[in-house]
């Protein structure tokens, strides 16, 4: 198994056919992700990329049985796009749009509330199964089938762990990129859940950064809960205090959500911690082969 | 977005929220006339005369004086404006005054005493709402009376689709002790701040001290406000409101050639493509013995045009001893990225400082290659910890 994506998915990009949509769109396709179609208000029966365009969600959803959809709107309209996907039943929305206005994605929170749609994101690198399916913007190729989930607020810096996972010769069940904003659909400790429920999984990396206390709050649950390894990196020790550092949500508010506090609170819940980011991939090793 | 308090307070204003009568000035003569017109329409015969950086803690740095008359007015402005205002937020250096407000005196005698409050609007990250937090120990610093009298602070979660409600801000303005005259205008401020904080796309709104006046006025005496970013796009209007001369002025440039650019005082310059790595590689700086000198984020691009000005903005900091560039390649191609390095280093002319570059992901092998055989004196790398101990080296 896996979570959230896998060869069954069916996939639906909106934004299809803007520059972005467009060009991870084909880049997913040539992964191997099942892309059924995409949705560009005003285009409908338009052909891109071989796929169907259509006007809404809901008729995508109805004409292709699309149960995933994976975001490339411009920020202003991304809150609208992720609450339209939600509304038409999809089951897993991945938003990559970074630059949401804060506002918005408060509406979109309480939206999501009675609904049964799983947002990821957004400003994420979306979600990827290796060799099953790519949703999201990651290189592919970096990525190998097996046992190490990763939940990670981070783009390049996942990237970075996935590589020395691979190296390691390890392989990944599934990443998650849950996002860099202050309101994302998932949170470090929900996806940590989906990791530690998944039998493929095995062990599980997080990768985290200033900012907020999803990563302590996981810690938290995973030391009553825990069943598999848990190796976490939390960058940013040596940022400075009330700085926003690139994503709008590492910014340290007070003395809980610096870096060291993180590792500290995580490591007293038996988190391995990785120090350095360059030993992310070797602490995960060792805690499987001890 | 950083404002100004005086700016803060028009954006209030604008919204319905009582604030003081006040104007900006940035010259000391225009202090008279200022103070003159502010009298006018509030027969006030004090002034409170204060001084606009982007720092709290302006009162006990000497940056805020009442005036008791015309004389004062002007005496507080000479002294206040163009002084070097040091206070705990600002570094040691300190902030140079440009700009005062000169506002109407509220603390005049009356049928009831003056009482100073405290109100913060801020997004719950926890939950994903918006959260008043309030108290009844004002015009002091809220994280001491967090630390030390956390149960005199007070908070009230509002649900985004219903937006505040009256029984909220009555509950707050009982909370605070109030009745009569002063509950009502409490109970009308709260829900006129909470309406301002929404239309304005503000992060933070911080009203400390929140003043009731001795004729039971409800004014926000003072007004932090941060405006989120994201939201700049539909605020035109704001763009007006940005002072550059409160910027880095490396932080400025940066953000010229849209870079993502933060000065920091350590003596390793680095170059990262995405936040989260540029930050772990900040982290990796430290742990090899050096200290970062900046936070640059070059984006997903990583062209050489945005290497060279990276590279121009890190080498004007004549503490930096060192750069690392460390670039993931997905999309974008590592050969790519070395030869837009080569191509800035040959631009840029001299470096004097030893560089290093990793370069990992697509194609990573053939842009070492490239790096190697440039002739440049540049050292290469693969992994990261290979790069780390090259920092460490240039460190010893």
């Amino acid at each position: 198994m896996s979570v959230l994506v896998n060869e069954a998915s069916k996939v639906i990009v909106q934004g299809f056919t803007g520059s972005e949509g467009t060009f991870h769109a084909r880049q997913m396709m040539d992964y191997g992700t099942n892309v059924v179609g995409g949705v560009t208000p005003g285009k409908e029966g338009m052909k891109h990329l071989e796929r169907p365009v259509f006007n809404t969600v809901e008729n995508a959803r109805k004409e292709t049985g699309a149960n995933t959809s994976v975001i490339f709107v411009p920020p202003p309209f991304a809150a609208d796009a992720i609450m339209e996907a939600a509304d038409a039943g999809i089951e897993v929305v991945v938003a990559i749009t970074e630059g949401i206005p804060t506002q918005d994605m408060v509406k979109v929170q309480e939206f999501l509330k009675d609904r049964n749609t799983t947002l990821i994101g957004p400003n994420c690198p979306g979600i990827i199964t290796p060799g099953e399916a790519k949703v999201g913007i990651m290189p592919g190729f970096i990525h190998q089938k097996g046992g190490v989930g990763i939940v990670s607020r981070s783009g390049t810096l996942t990237y970075e762990a996935v590589d020395q996972v691979t190296k390691k010769g390890l392989g990944q069940s599934t990443c998650i990129g849950i996002g860099g904003d202050p309101i994302i659909g998932t949170s470090t400790l929900e996806a940590v859940k989906m990791l530690m429920a998944d039998d493929q999984t095995e062990g599980i990396i997080i990768i985290g950064e200033i900012g907020g206390n999803m990563e302590t709050d996981a810690a938290e649950w995973i030391h009553q809960n825990g069943t598999k390894p848990v190796v976490a990196f939390i960058a940013g020790k040596t940022a400075p205090k009330g700085r926003r550092m690139g994503h709008a949500g590492a910014i340290i508010g007070g003395k809980a959500d610096t870096a060291s506090a993180k590792m500290d609170a995580m490591r007293e819940k038996g988190i391995i911690i990785a120090e350095s980011p360059a030993e992310i991939g070797e602490k995960m090793y060792q805690a499987l082969h001890q | 977005m950083n404002i100004h308090e005086y700016q803060a307070k028009e954006l209030l204003r604008a919204n319905g929220v009582a604030v003081p009568e006040g104007i900006m000035i940035d010259q000391a003569g225009q202090a008279e006339e200022a103070a003159r017109t502010i009298q006018k329409k509030t027969q006030t015969s004090a002034w409170a005369v204060k001084a606009q950086i982007h720092a709290g803690g302006r009162g006990k740095g000497g940056g805020v004086k009442i005036a008791r008359n015309l004389q004062q007015v002007k005496e507080h402005a000479g002294h206040i404006l163009g002084m070097n205002l040091v206070t705990h937020q600002t570094s040691e250096a300190g902030k140079q005054v440009n700009r005062l407000l000169i506002e109407q005196g509220i603390y005049y005698p009356g049928e009831s005493e003056p009482a100073e409050f405290y109100m913060g609007i801020l997004l719950n990250r926890d939950t994903g709402r918006n959260v008043i937090m309030y108290s009844t120990e004002g015009g002091v610093d809220i994280e001491s009376v967090a630390e030390q009298t956390p149960h005199l602070i007070f908070r009230e979660e509002v649900e985004a689709g219903l937006g505040i409600q009256a029984y909220q801000a009555r509950r707050i303005a009982f909370n605070l002790g109030l009745h009569g005259e002063a509950f009502k205008q409490m109970v009308k401020f709260v829900i006129k701040l909470y309406n301002a904080y929404l239309a304005t796309d503000a992060s933070l709104m911080e009203i400390n001290p929140l003043f009731k006046t001795s004729d039971n006025q409800i004014l926000a005496a003072d007004a932090k406000i941060n405006l989120d970013d994201n939201a700049l796009y539909r605020h035109k209007d704001y763009a007006a409101l940005r002072d550059t001369s409160e910027e880095d002025p490396f932080e400025q440039e940066a953000n010229a050639h849209h870079l993502n650019f933060i000065k920091l005082d350590g003596n390793v310059g680095c170059m990262v493509n995405g936040a989260g790595l540029a930050m772990a590689t900040m982290d990796i700086i430290k742990l090899s013995g050096g200290h970062p000198a900046n936070f640059l984020d070059v984006g997903g691009s990583a062209n050489p045009e945005t290497v060279e000005a990276g590279f121009r903005i890190i080498l004007k900091d004549t503490n930096v001893k060192a750069i690392l560039i460390n670039i993931f390649g997905g999309i974008v191609r590592c050969d790519r990225v070395a030869q837009g390095v080569v191509d800035a280093y040959k631009a840029v002319g001299q470096i004097d400082v030893p560089v290093i570059v990793r370069l990992q992901g697509t194609n990573a092998e053939e842009g070492k290659k490239l790096i190697d055989q440039s002739g440049l004196k540049v050292q290469s790398a693969i992994s990261l910890q290979e790069a780390a101990q090259m920092v460490q080296s240039t460190m010893e």
